[in-house]
């Protein structure tokens, strides 16, 4: 077992621990940097989704795991994103002053959104949410002279300097770089007075009020900054996948990114990017699967939701923390070996909480 | 001097009167006990104050300002902390993180610089972090600082929402049954903090407490409520001895 000797406030601050920390999250850094060369472009490629999957997962996390609002309506924030940047990038804007253009209006629809669910919490916001993406699909359905309707549009595949940027190496960098800076921007949040108050919200919303936070402010800010981290993925998703239509966009979609968050572990960006390993891998084992099933059940279509379903009842109700939570189990089983205690994280009983002013 | 004056308030819940025309004053650097029996509207008043409720009549005055329209989340920031009566607490979060929130009222910079974590940040992060540390040093919370409110038990909660409100730097204090479910060396323990905070922190406490052995040990003030009505108002032992009050707690 370590032992953290803190002698400094800075320890409590800095994003690595020390230098064990420092030096592992440097090896990985080192590992995804090389792939490249040792790679096929197919692995790249999927890689390169679990990435983007990833930037989202930071963004629906920041929202549902920290600050405790539910979102059924994420989808629609990834096609904002995505839309906004391709329709620009045909425009002839270059691609990166599309992405941040498309980021921005991403956060500004999630701030607008933001406002009139802040009276919803529970299962009436997933409602409320869902309703949103239910109404931004449609637009991307309607709006036939921009979105190109039910069809959708192609989109364009520009170069840099003569580097034709989409292709799965140059590709796999800007993911990666893209995916570095959404966790450093969320750490950041999350170990200052904001990302605290969105945990506060997420813990008590009158003791957050009473220390001084302004619940509807903060609320919104989770809202649009989820937003935002969403929609800048999407732009990379619109490049990932290709081709824009509606239904790239729809409610399973949604659910998949939901599913992301708490199979990983709520409350942890480990748990976001976990959670889009998992998800991101999830298609390739159901593949897999079919082929051991008979072919009565193997050629249903409903075979992948219902999978998807099936484990997320499965995660809430033997594994709350996610595979995250699972991973630090495992770890404190090694480092604490031959002691370890089921116990340890046998759910404590929560004091009643009568008289909420809620 | 008058910190802090409620003047005629009354609050009613449909046709419940749960506060009725209370009037008091806190004098700075008093002790103020609010007792009562239960559903007497003691914590109605706590939460009128901290602007959980709108009065349906009456004035608060702070400082001599008038906050009666100000915004919940702007209370903190005049100098009024609270602590709950069913604890309150961000329990999926360490000692450390619930104390860091406390300083929410004083932080500075805006999103941008944070999302960056700009040197700024990082020096106002030591600077709340240096006042947290002379908070967990004041009510001896060393030993949790690191530990999640899940894993703690009842009585340490009480102490860290103490100490939470505490970090907002208040000028008034406001404790909901600061000994409810603690034993009786936890209650003598919140006895001598209640003490410290008034003496050597110089912060004017206003408690609604029911333990009498503490609210004889520390209050300089007790108001008596019944039904949202003002029974007594005096020192300690007026109010005991009063006959309304003997006849709320016995009947009669």
């Amino acid at each position: 077992m370590r032992f953290f000797f803190k002698t400094d406030y800075n320890q409590d601050i800095n994003l690595f621990r020390d230098g064990v920390d420092r030096f592992w999250y440097g090896l990985l850094i080192a590992v995804l940097v090389a792939a490249p060369f040792v790679l096929e472009d197919f692995w790249l490629g999927e890689i390169s989704y679990v990435f983007i999957l990833s930037i989202v997962g930071i963004g629906l996390m920041l929202l549902t795991g920290y600050t405790g609002q539910v979102s059924l309506g994420h989808a629609a924030f990834l096609g904002i994103g995505a839309y906004t940047h391709a329709i620009l990038l045909n425009l002839g804007v270059p691609f990166f002053i599309s992405i941040p253009v498309a980021t921005v209006l991403s956060a500004i629809i999630g701030a607008v959104i933001g406002r009139p669910a802040l009276r919803l919490t529970g299962v009436y916001l997933a409602i409320a949410t869902l309703a949103f993406a239910f109404i931004i699909e449609q637009i991307l359905i309607r709006w036939e002279h921009v979105t190109g309707g039910f069809k959708g549009f192609a989109v364009d595949r520009p170069e840099v300097l003569g580097i034709a940027i989409v292709d799965d190496v140059p590709f796999y960098y800007i993911t990666f770089g893209a995916l570095v800076l959404a966790v450093l921007a969320a750490l950041n949040l999350l170990r200052s007075p904001t990302g605290r108050a969105f945990v506060a919200i997420r813990d008590s919303e009158i003791a957050a009020q009473s220390m001084g936070v302004n619940l509807a402010a903060y609320k919104t800010l989770a809202f649009s900054i989820s937003a935002g981290f969403t929609g800048f993925g999407g732009t990379l998703f619109a490049h990932k996948i290709g081709y824009l239509a509606p239904d790239a966009f729809n409610i399973l979609l949604s659910i998949q990114l939901l599913l992301m968050v708490v199979v990983g572990g709520l409350g942890s960006i480990h748990g976001a990017i976990f959670g889009a390993i998992f998800v991101g891998s999830l298609p390739q084992l159901i593949a897999i699967l079919r082929d051991y099933l008979p072919d009565s059940v193997a050629r249903q279509p409903g075979l992948e939701p219902g999978i998807f379903g099936l484990i997320l009842v499965f995660f809430i109700l033997f594994e709350p923390l996610g595979i995250y939570g699972r991973w630090l189990k495992v770890k404190l089983y090694f480092s604490l070996f031959p002691l370890y205690k089921k116990a340890t994280f046998k759910r404590q009983k929560t004091y009643t909480k009568s008289e909420r002013n809620r | 001097m008058t910190l802090f004056k409620a003047d005629n308030l009354a609050i009613n819940f449909g046709g419940i009167k749960a506060v009725d025309g209370v009037s008091f004053d806190v004098e700075k650097g008093q002790v103020f006990t609010i007792i009562g029996p239960n559903g007497a509207g003691k914590t109605t008043v706590f939460n009128l104050i901290s602007r959980i409720y709108d009065p349906t009549s009456g004035v608060l005055s702070f400082e001599g300002q008038d906050i009666t329209q100000v915004a919940p989340d702007k209370i903190a920031a005049l100098g009024i902390a609270r602590t709950f009566q069913n604890i309150e607490l961000f329990e999926h979060a360490t000692v450390l993180h619930n104390l860091l929130l406390g300083r929410h009222a004083h932080r500075g910079g805006n999103i941008a610089s944070q999302l960056m974590f700009l040197p700024s940040v990082r020096r106002m992060e030591l600077a709340h972090r240096e006042k947290v540390e002379h908070v967990i040093d004041f009510l001896d919370l060393q030993h949790y600082r690191d530990t999640y409110i899940v894993n703690l038990p009842y009585g340490a909660r009480k102490v860290v929402e103490l100490a939470r409100a505490l970090c907002t730097e208040p000028k008034l204090l406001l404790l909901d049954e600061p000994s409810s479910g603690l034993n009786t060396e936890e209650t003598e323990d919140m006895a001598f903090w209640i003490h410290d905070i008034r003496n050597e922190l110089g912060i004017t406490v206003l408690m609604v407490e029911h333990d009498m052995g503490l609210v004889n040990e520390v209050s300089d003030r007790v108001l008596a409520l019944n039904y949202g009505r003002v029974l007594a108002l005096g020192t300690p032992a007026e109010v005991q001895s009063h006959p309304e009050v003997i006849k709320a707690y016995l009947g009669g």
